[in-house]
């Protein structure tokens, strides 16, 4: 994995204004921010494990804990919310029996998290799988996707194919 | 590779000549919204067919073949009416088709082909049913002056050569040609305009700080981190028009002698991210970008950063802030960027839509500009309307445009028959205004002074099944999430106020909460350190000056006047329909329900948690709720 | 820039003052504030020195800088308001156990309160009860009351470089925490108690060992004696009314005689000793032209920040051990023996301004069995709780002297206490061993281009010596890189990891700002001027000491009681890590056709995924093999020769946990020497 983040590092040059950057390439190749990576950036870039912890956990898109393989974000913006997005995650916390704020199923499958508004209002409530955008959701039917995908994934030897229709 | 102004006068010539050889154009909109609608599926399909007809041509087609003519599938960036997706543009016809199927493909090709119209897919007013084949002529897009939004949905925003072909980079070519740096910012500052991001600035005033400023490195930043929930203009230029936003930042690069630009981009916008690295490409590589450029001496450079899902990176320091690498925390203004920016360097950060208008000023002068809107307001602004009412969409106006025009001549009303409560405008920060400031204008200053702002250009239409204290608790609690922490007036105060708002969402509030409510609200908005702060209060305070009823109908009324509240809604079994099966008594989560098998059961009123699984459980319909 | 600015509607000339709060104090007005320091960057977050301009606009005065005709006014009906409610916030998320806290009486939020008349809280209290940090000797952490001024993160940051904590999420549930919310001592934290100087509340408070130096004082059975360092007895009065410098030795002595320690002794003397260690070994090492420059180890927070940085420079460090340690060493060594006393009943208690110093003292080189050299360290703010819940009047105390036979000490050894001071004896001492001249001062200028360092060229026996002096760890820091690039370079550099040296410790008095530090510093150097004594060649007890039991400096025996070793720190606990020699696990997972179609695969990747998560890749050699012959019983693994047969992916954490446990150990890798201190070893640095 330090491989991985050494040429990431040199791909921006060492430079600690591109900190989010390499987070993010971080986080998009291993899904989450492994500590051991986040001290590794920290001394390549001398500053203190501190400080680059302290970057991580100030924004929203970062994990330092492991996410599951889908992620799903049910956009709570204003227009998603006044349509209903509420009941949507709390559908889908039902169906992954996620409790006690725990926001991965323990099979490291699913990640159910919300998002403060994707700019899709047009086309609310939203959900999104990974990078795949669902319109007008409702319970019924986010919960009908969640469940072919964990259909998909009991059944050994079969690559998932793309995450319902279209792609962003 | 254009190197001078001449070769792009040519180069114009050449591809506008290459698009008249469109015999046919179809548009398909590819913004985030029909593309999750299946847009994609339904511009492939148009493609095959289309090259079945044998006559599917391609700008890059065009150019190696002069004597090719055709049918052209085109996608473009968002026209901002993804309710009605996924949309297709026929031309020349004009004919615009909403919610189309993949399986229809075939039908509009022939149509369009044959100079026809499918008539079952053609553009219907929400409101009326009328049938609007040409959308401009439809109420939704009649009153509105689409300057900025122009090219959104008309060109394929990943192809330079459509922008250039309609004359872009014509107003760079004039600015590098013909004018200082000086007189651009007069220009701009000549032309009223005023920053798009919210805080309504004179631009032009800005770019002049910025330009006096001794320093050999000097930072133009493009301000694309749109956060307000529900707004979507910005995501909408870019998608749709990117190298109009390019084009303004390198004039104002110019214009303040900087030779770098950053575009700061939310992550949740890769689509917009992905297309204006696309469009900062391709100028590269035509030399519209990087050293020398047109001849002029003048060099820039543009690169992209994305955000990481921080909503305070959009007030302008805490930008800086997280471009640099850190935690996007603001710090205190003075020292102003335009003086000391970006890793300390004299730096201007603009909107995209205020970039977006630059170009324009440029080519038509500024008191073109000018004659548009209001006299302290001048130009157009887009707007995003939704919420209650039948036209939610992207929307253009010229500035002191009515609220009322905005809500029922192009928004086509209320649904449902129902009554306005308020339209909330300028996201979280912004404010609720009534019914009765309905014929107020929307420009900077008149807002302001009635306790709202035009921020971005979110607009919510509330209605009467809207609790008005329920939509300041919602806002508030984004605020709160979204604070960063650093400044104890908005970190606890805004901590505070969503607790206060709480208690009365839950009915156990008192009279003293709300005094204090806006007592915390005044001084968080005085005493807060940058703008998120400042105007975190704005939702509370502007409901509590026209709502104020709503307030005290919670509090002292033990009422939710909209019904909304859970805390308020007040169960009881009726005796005549309950037939004692005890299914309520089971589902409920407290034990208030209590009663022997086929005899009437009964809620206790005390124990009540107002949660409403009783009603959801009980067959016979004998749980009413009031 | 010249002009005025209107303050209340008095006129006050710009001056160069930084910003608008450096004036109003000039206009006779006192603002509050949580946030603001003179030696740190601006944070303007706390919002208690906020004024009002002439517009209208409530603006922070500590982060606007002054402008010809600006006009402000600092105390409007708003502004008053302001800063009530924020007080009003801060305590709403704060804990108001105060009769029970460290800082009581010493706290500004306390006192902010008491000055704006906050007599009520109209929010509900604080919900969250976080554990206290008590993971370092030296320093108590405790969130419950921090106001996220954000002082202690930039103390450590931009003074100290080193950056041991700082701000982690976001919003009201941002936090001051070291990284991956670890405690102090599982990070890189030197204890040098700066942060706790900055500390406007009870965060940060030093952690107390009064209790256990009251019952050792209660005890029969036990002998306690005293040390007090110099910085102390400039330092002491200040909790009782005197003026920072103002010296109080006399009356020091006489309380802690009637605290009850048996003698009462001066570290100084030790000091003193160390000065001829140290100045032996750097003649000895300038002579043979090795392990230079040499840099001075009697600073543990400096020592602990080699041995995590720059472990390379570990050779370089004096080896002898500090004035507190090499005390301890004495006593329970020689002066144990010469009272006849059994080490294990002698309790040595030393009086620093050092919170550094707690640590040291448990370091386990500086032990024999579970007998410390030094049992107990108290900080100066440690020794004023106790006289006064003594009751002592300190002012009436009548004075008194250290005992014999070490209570003797040069004026040498007490400027030890301020930066520089170590530098100077050392070169006075070198300047009379190579020529026999007695020269006092060394004439310590500022480096150029090096922020915090001084230096001094001195002539000695016909070369020229280049010494260094530099007090804060990030002026080290940027010293030593300049060292390393060739930009500088010196044959001895003194490292104090406090601005301004000793005088400015964690655990002295508040306030404990520049203005004090200088004071102290200004007063050990005058206690320095008075001593008949200024040469620690001089100091006859030191002599005898060394004639009774050392022999020689840097003798065999000098070695054993009076050096150390030095070993590697990672600056971060890893999760999972193996302290004490990692196992050597080879495993190879069958992945033949029969074993993989029975689920091989998901055996293999539990093993990746178990042997990332607990961070053994470097010991666990994991592998595919192709078809160890057990089809029948498949999927099959071997670990170290021992076969599992029929494994399934949930039997992986089971069986790795097995493996490892019974796998044999190696030696860790390029982990501590182990710094033979101890009596009776032979002591060498690598």
């Amino acid at each position: 994995m330090l491989v991985a983040v050494e040429s990431i590092l040199a791909r921006h040059g060492y430079r600690r204004s591109d900190l989010i950057a390499m987070l993010q390439e971080i986080q998009e190749s291993y899904h989450y921010l492994p500590e051991e990576a986040l001290n590794y950036l920290a001394t390549a870039l001398g500053v203190s494990p501190a400080t680059v912890f302290g970057v991580a956990t100030f924004y929203a898109q970062f994990s330092l804990d492991p996410k599951g393989k889908y992620l799903v974000r049910v956009c709570d913006g204003t227009a998603c919310h006044v349509k209903g997005s509420q009941r949507i995650y709390d559908r889908l916390v039902k169906k992954l029996k996620l409790r006690e704020g725990r926001v991965t199923t323990s099979d490291g499958l699913f990640t159910l998290e919300t998002v403060a508004c994707l700019g899709a209002c047009g086309i609310a409530p939203v959900m999104v799988i990974n990078d795949t955008v669902h319109p007008q959701m409702t319970p019924e039917a986010a919960e009908t996707i969640v469940e072919t995908l964990m259909k998909r994934e009991a059944e050994p030897e079969t690559e998932p194919a793309a995450v319902g229709e279209g792609n962003a | 590779m254009i190197a001078t102004v001449t070769e792009l006068k040519q180069a114009q010539r050449e591809y506008a000549a290459c698009l008249e050889r469109e015999r046919t154009r179809i548009l398909v909109c590819a913004g985030t919204g029909c593309i999750a609608n299946g847009a994609m599926r339904i511009y492939e399909e148009l493609t095959r067919l289309a090259a079945e007809t044998g006559s599917l041509v391609d700008i890059d087609l065009l150019l190696e073949d002069e004597a090719r003519e055709g049918s052209a599938v085109v996608k473009t960036g968002c026209r901002g009416f993804c309710a009605a997706g996924p949309l297709v543009h026929v031309e020349p016809a004009g004919v615009l088709y909403t919610h189309v199927k993949a399986e229809d493909a075939g039908e509009i090709l022939q149509a369009a082909l044959r100079g026809e119209v499918v008539e079952r897919l053609v553009y219907r007013d929400p409101a009326s049913g009328e049938p609007y084949p040409r959308p401009e002529a439809a109420p939704f897009y009649r009153r509105q002056t689409r300057q900025v939004l122009e090219r959104c949905g008309a060109i394929d925003p990943e192809r330079i050569e459509e922008y250039i072909a309609q004359g872009g980079y014509q107003a760079l070519a004039r600015v590098l040609r013909e004018m200082t740096p000086e007189q651009v910012c007069q220009e701009v500052l000549a032309s009223g305009l005023r920053g798009r991001g919210g805080a309504g600035f004179p631009t032009g005033k800005k770019w002049e700080f910025a330009r006096v400023q001794q320093s050999d490195v000097k930072y133009v930043v493009c301000n694309g981190d749109e956060g307000d929930p529900g707004a979507f203009m910005n995501r909408s230029l870019m998608e749709g028009d990117p190298h109009r936003v390019l084009e303004g930042m390198i004039i104002a690069g110019y214009a303040i002698g900087a030779s770098q630009g950053v575009f700061y981009v939310r992550a949740e916008y890769p689509l917009a991210v992905r297309r204006i690295r696309t469009a900062i490409a391709q100028a590269e590589e035509k030399g519209l970008l990087g050293d020398n450029i047109l001849g002029s001496g003048f060099s820039f450079r543009a690169s992209v950063k994305e955000g990481a899902g921080a909503f305070v990176c959009g007030e302008e320091t805490a930008l800086l802030a997280s471009a640099e690498g850190e935690r996007g925390m603001p710090r205190p203004k003075p020292p102003f960027p335009a003086v000391a920016g970006l890793y300390g360097r004299p730096t201007i950060i603009n909107n995209v839509e205020t970039l977006g208008n630059v170009a324009a000023i440029i080519n038509n002068g500024a008191q073109w500009f000018r004659n548009l809107g209001t006299e302290k307001s001048a130009g157009t602004k887009t707007f995003a309307l939704t919420g209650k009412v039948r036209n939610t969409g992207l929307v253009e106006v010229p500035m002191g445009c009515t609220l009322r025009e905005m809500v029922f001549d192009i928004g086509g009303g209320i649904p449902g028959g129902k009554r306005l409560k308020a339209v909330q405008i300028g996201g979280p920060s912004g404010g609720c205004l009534p019914e009765e400031m309905l014929d107020l204008p929307l420009d900077y200053d008149t807002l302001q002074a009635k306790g709202a702002m035009v921020g971005s250009g979110g607009l919510v239409v509330i209605d009467e099944d809207n609790c008005i204290v329920e939509v300041a608790r919602f806002f508030m609690q984004f605020i709160q999430n979204e604070s960063c922490g650093k400044c104890v007036a908005c970190r606890e105060g805004t901590k505070q106020m969503l607790a206060l708002l709480q208690k009365i969402v839950d009915g156990k509030a008192t009279m003293e909460d709300l005094d204090l409510l806006e007592e915390v609200a005044l001084v968080v908005r005085d005493a807060s350190l940058c703008g998120l702060g400042k105007t975190a209060a704005n939702p509370v305070l502007s409901t509590l000056r026209y709502f104020r009823e709503e307030y005290l109908a919670h509090i002292q009324g033990r009422t939710c006047p909209a019904g909304v509240c859970a805390a308020f809604r007040h169960y009881a079994i009726d005796p005549e329909k309950c037939k004692g099966c005890g299914r309520c008594a089971r589902a409920c989560p407290a034990g208030a329900i209590t009663g022997e098998v086929k005899k009437p059961y009964v809620i206790d009123q005390s124990k009540c948690a107002h949660c409403g699984a009783c009603v959801d459980t009980c067959r016979f319909g004998a749980v009413e709720e009031r | 820039m010249a002009g005025y600015v209107t303050i209340d509607g008095i006129k006050v000339p710009i001056e160069g003052q930084r910003n608008l709060l450096e004036m109003v104090r000039q206009a006779g007005v006192d603002l509050p504030t949580f946030c603001y320091h003179s030696e740190l960057s601006v944070y303007g977050a706390c919002r208690m020195c906020v004024v009002e301009d002439a517009r209208g606009q409530v603006i922070s005065s500590c982060s606007t800088p002054p402008a010809d005709g600006m006009a402000i006014r600092t105390n409007t009906p708003r502004l008053m308001h302001i800063r009530r409610m924020m007080l009003e916030l801060y305590l709403a998320n704060h804990c108001r156990d105060c009769t029970t806290c460290a800082k009581n009486g010493n706290c500004k939020l306390q006192e902010l309160c008491a000055r704006f008349g906050v007599d009520r809280v109209r929010f509900p209290a604080r919900e969250a009860t976080e554990p206290l940090d008590l993971s370092t000797p030296g320093i108590v952490r405790d969130n419950n009351k921090c106001i996220l001024c954000g002082d202690c993160v930039r103390v450590c940051s931009e003074v100290q470089g080193i950056g041991a904590i700082g701000f982690a999420y976001r919003g009201s549930r941002a936090r001051v925490t070291p990284a991956y919310n670890r405690s102090l001592g599982e990070v890189d934290c030197v204890t040098c108690g700066q942060c706790l100087a900055v500390c406007p509340t009870g965060a940060l408070t030093v952690r107390p060992e009064v209790d256990r130096v009251w019952a050792a004082l209660r005890n029969p059975n036990k002998r306690v004696v005293v040390q007090t360092a110099p910085a102390v007895r400039v330092a002491i009065g200040e909790a009782f009314g005197l003026e920072p410098g103002a010296i109080s030795t006399g009356q020091m002595v006489g309380a802690l005689r009637r605290l009850g320690f048996a003698r009462v002794f001066d570290t100084s003397f030790a000091a003193d000793l160390t000065t001829i260690e140290e100045t032996h070994e750097f003649i000895e090492r300038l002579q043979k032209g090795e392990r230079l420059p040499q840099f001075t180890s009697c600073c543990p927070a400096w020592v602990k920040m080699a041995e995590q940085y720059y472990p390379e420079k570990l050779g370089q460090l004096s080896t002898c051990r500090s004035p507190q340690q090499m005390f301890g060493s004495v006593l329970k060594r020689f002066y144990a023996r010469q009272e006849g006393i059994d080490p294990a009943d002698l309790f040595v208690v030393s009086v620093m301004p050092c919170t550094a110093k707690k640590f040291e003292a448990q370091r386990p080189e500086f032990a024999d069995g579970d007998v410390r050299d030094v049992d107990a360290v108290l900080t100066t703010q440690e020794l004023a709780r106790m006289i006064q819940s003594a009751g002592i009047i300190f002012s009436e105390v009548e004075e008194d002297s250290y005992d014999t036979p070490f209570g003797l000490a040069t004026g040498a050894g007490v400027i030890y206490g301020a930066s520089g001071g170590v530098a100077t004896a050392v070169a006075r001492e070198a300047n009379w061993l190579l020529t026999g001249r007695r020269v006092t001062d060394l004439t310590l200028e500022p480096a150029p281009g090096q922020p915090g360092v001084m230096e001094a060229e001195l002539e000695i026996g016909g070369r020229t010596v280049r010494v260094a002096v530099v007090s804060g760890l990030g002026n080290t820091r940027r010293l030593l890189a300049d060292m390393d690039e060739g930009k500088v370079a010196y044959d001895i550099v003194e490292v104090m990891a406090c601005p301004g040296g000793c005088a400015g410790g964690g655990g002295q008095p508040l306030p404990n700002e520049t203005a004090q530090r200088k004071a102290r510093a200004r007063g050990l150097r005058a206690a320095d001027k008075r001593q008949q004594i200024r040469f620690a060649q001089d100091n006859v007890l030191v002599k005898e000491l060394y004639g009774q039991w050392l022999g020689e400096p840097n003798s065999h025996a000098a070695h054993q009681a009076l050096h150390t070793g030095y070993g590697h720190r990672r600056r971060i606990a890893v999760e999972g890590e193996h302290t004490h020699g990692a196992p050597s696990l080879q495993v190879k997972v069958c992945v033949g056709t029969s074993c993989y179609l029975r689920g091989a695969r998901d055996v293999l990747r539990r093993l990746s995924e178990e042997i990332e998560k607990q961070g053994l890749e470097a010991t666990v050699d994991l592998a595919g093999a192709f078809c160890l012959e057990r089809c029948d019983r498949g999927p099959n693994v071997v670990i170290n020769g021992q076969e599992f047969n029929r494994v399934r992916e949930d039997d992986v954490p089971h069986i790795l946990r097995q493996a490892l446990a019974a796998a044999p150990r190696q030696h860790a890798p390029a982990s501590a020497v182990e710094g033979e201190g101890a009596r009776g070893r032979v002591v060498e640095c690598q």
